[in-house]
């Protein structure tokens, strides 16, 4: 090891004067002896996406849980930038954090049984969002679960298919329309494409960029892999061990990474 | 009269963690820019003219120094801008032109070059009859407005680039020997496209390996020479 001389600490933000949407402060989390995740802090943008890499056990699928209220912390605050829920979310009790998770947060899993009832029709299981939300007739039911199975590119003659009988890819994309169906605020991603082949992730990938593009989604998405967080972040937070070691515009993190970790990560990308 | 990008005392090196050395890129580099005008940077190859690019544009982080910035609103030093700041600008005032072409699977030509001007707000159909427009302008054949440039060979990608680059007039252009392997239609469209952005009064630094290309737009250069290359730290 060098001693580094410190990079020029970047100032707060000027010319973006729209508040951030998230705001994470001082998250801590320990299971047992494990140190989960010490005292992270995140922010994102409205129409940002931020990607977060990592290898395993650094904390960063973590992390995503408590965005998405899955797991609570020891210590920390999160916020979202939503009129009706101003305070510290993990403040909420279960029945609101559920209620928010299911009608403002979107989530797709890297294993699409965390996200999908297996035996119940793609159709069905993008229904389910829209009847937590309160959808009750069926036309409007169905109707709205096809158009978020479309803008998914999920084939629609196949939404009364069962996610068992599908592809990894078209499991996917039932997660992602069930995600995306009541048009969240925020779109969580954790490694959506990893174990997918590599044309199918590309083509996945494609999708989220899409969507990002048309909708101006704020994202945040986990993964290991440095090809999809190239693709799809605009700044990247590198995570080991619990601790954020470096964030920075996603150009500056692959051309100019700053960190011992992510120099060793960067070069070692095929 | 207020510069657009005022230059002080900037210094780049690259800490290479796993050699345990610093690689020296340049020291104490300062100069002052106009609207409109148009600065080329020269020197040997490898003395860090597109590191100097980059740093600009904070692809790469600055090491010492300030680039001062002056926007509408007052000046921000581009060296220890937010990340998000830097974003921001180089969305609506800050363009860098390379000769690289980052293609997406599945995404048309003509996509492509609409984009900057989709994410600032002109309407679908609008946007995409300008990046037609512009295509046709550096000679991309109309038969591949609507197909994958992931498939195209190097120099027509790199006519799209350009065209995405470009269709989006900006202060401040940062421009990585953009004219290298075009054809002399396309060289031809890029010179009359950076006049006119010229005489507009967006201002531009270029490394151009034949500066002789845009002889007839250059106000000033600035010689980068070569300094150590490199210096052992304390282990």
């Amino acid at each position: 090891m060098i001693a580094t001389a410190p990079p020029l600490a970047l100032q707060a933000p000027q010319l973006m004067t729209t508040p951030p949407l998230l705001t994470m402060t001082g998250v801590s989390r320990r299971y047992g002896d494990v140190v989960a995740l010490r005292d992270v802090s995140a922010t994102v943008y409205p129409g940002e996406v931020l990607g977060i890499v990592g290898e395993s056990g650094s904390g960063k699928s973590t992390l995503l849980r408590m965005m998405n209220l899955e797991d609570m912390p020891d210590a920390g605050d999160y916020r979202l930038a939503l009129p009706d829920l101003p305070g510290n979310l993990f403040d909420l009790d279960r029945f609101a954090r559920r209620m928010l998770c299911a009608t403002r947060i979107g989530i797709v899993y890297q294993n699409p049984h965390l996200g999908l009832l297996m035996k119940h029709t793609s159709s069905g299981n993008v229904a389910e969002r829209l009847l937590i939300a309160g959808e009750r007739s069926f036309a409007a039911l169905r109707g709205r679960a096809r158009e978020a199975l479309d803008a998914s590119e999920f084939p629609l003659d196949r939404m009364d298919a069962r996610p068992l009988e599908l592809s990894g890819g078209m499991q996917q994309r039932v997660q992602l329309a069930k995600a995306i169906a009541l048009e969240p605020v925020l779109l969580l991603l954790d490694e959506p494409t990893t174990g997918l082949d590599v044309s199918v992730q590309a083509l996945v990938l494609d999708t989220l960029k899409r969507l990002q593009r048309d909708r101006a989604m704020t994202i945040v998405i986990v993964s290991h892999d440095l090809g999809v967080i190239r693709t799809m972040a605009d700044r990247v937070m590198v995570m080991r061990r619990g601790r954020v070691v470096e964030q920075g515009l996603a150009d500056q993190i692959f051309q100019d990474p700053q960190h011992d970790y992510t120099q060793q990560l960067v070069h070692a990308k095929l | 009269m207020i510069p657009v990008l005022e230059v002080q005392d900037l210094a780049k090196h690259f800490q290479m963690h796993h050699l345990g050395q610093k690689l020296h890129a340049f020291d104490s580099i300062n100069f002052t820019l106009q609207a409109g005008e148009f600065l080329l940077l020269r020197g040997p190859n490898g003395v860090g003219k597109s590191t100097l690019l980059r740093t600009l544009y904070r692809s790469y982080l600055p090491r010492a120094g300030h680039i001062w910035y002056h926007t509408t609103e007052g000046r921000i030093d581009l060296a220890t801008a937010a990340d998000v700041d830097i974003a921001l600008l180089r969305r609506r005032e800050i363009g860098f032109v390379t000769q690289f072409l980052i293609a997406r699977p599945r995404v048309a030509a003509e996509d492509i070059v609409a984009e900057p001007l989709r994410r600032a707000g002109m309407p679908a159909h609008e946007a995409l009859g300008e990046a037609r427009r512009w295509l046709a302008e550096f000679g991309v054949k109309r038969d591949l407005w609507r197909a994958y440039p992931t498939t195209f060979s190097g120099g027509e990608q790199q006519k799209v680039n350009l065209a995405r680059a470009l269709i989006l007039p900006q202060r401040l252009l940062l421009l990585d020997e953009p004219t290298a392997s075009l054809d002399a239609g396309a060289r031809a469209a890029l010179i009359r496209r950076l006049a006119d952005l010229k005489a507009a009064g967006v201002a531009m630094i270029g490394v151009f390996h034949h500066p002789g290309d845009v002889a007839g737009l250059i106000d000033r250069k600035i010689e980068l020479t070569a300094q150590e290359v490199s210096e052992d730290v304390a282990v």
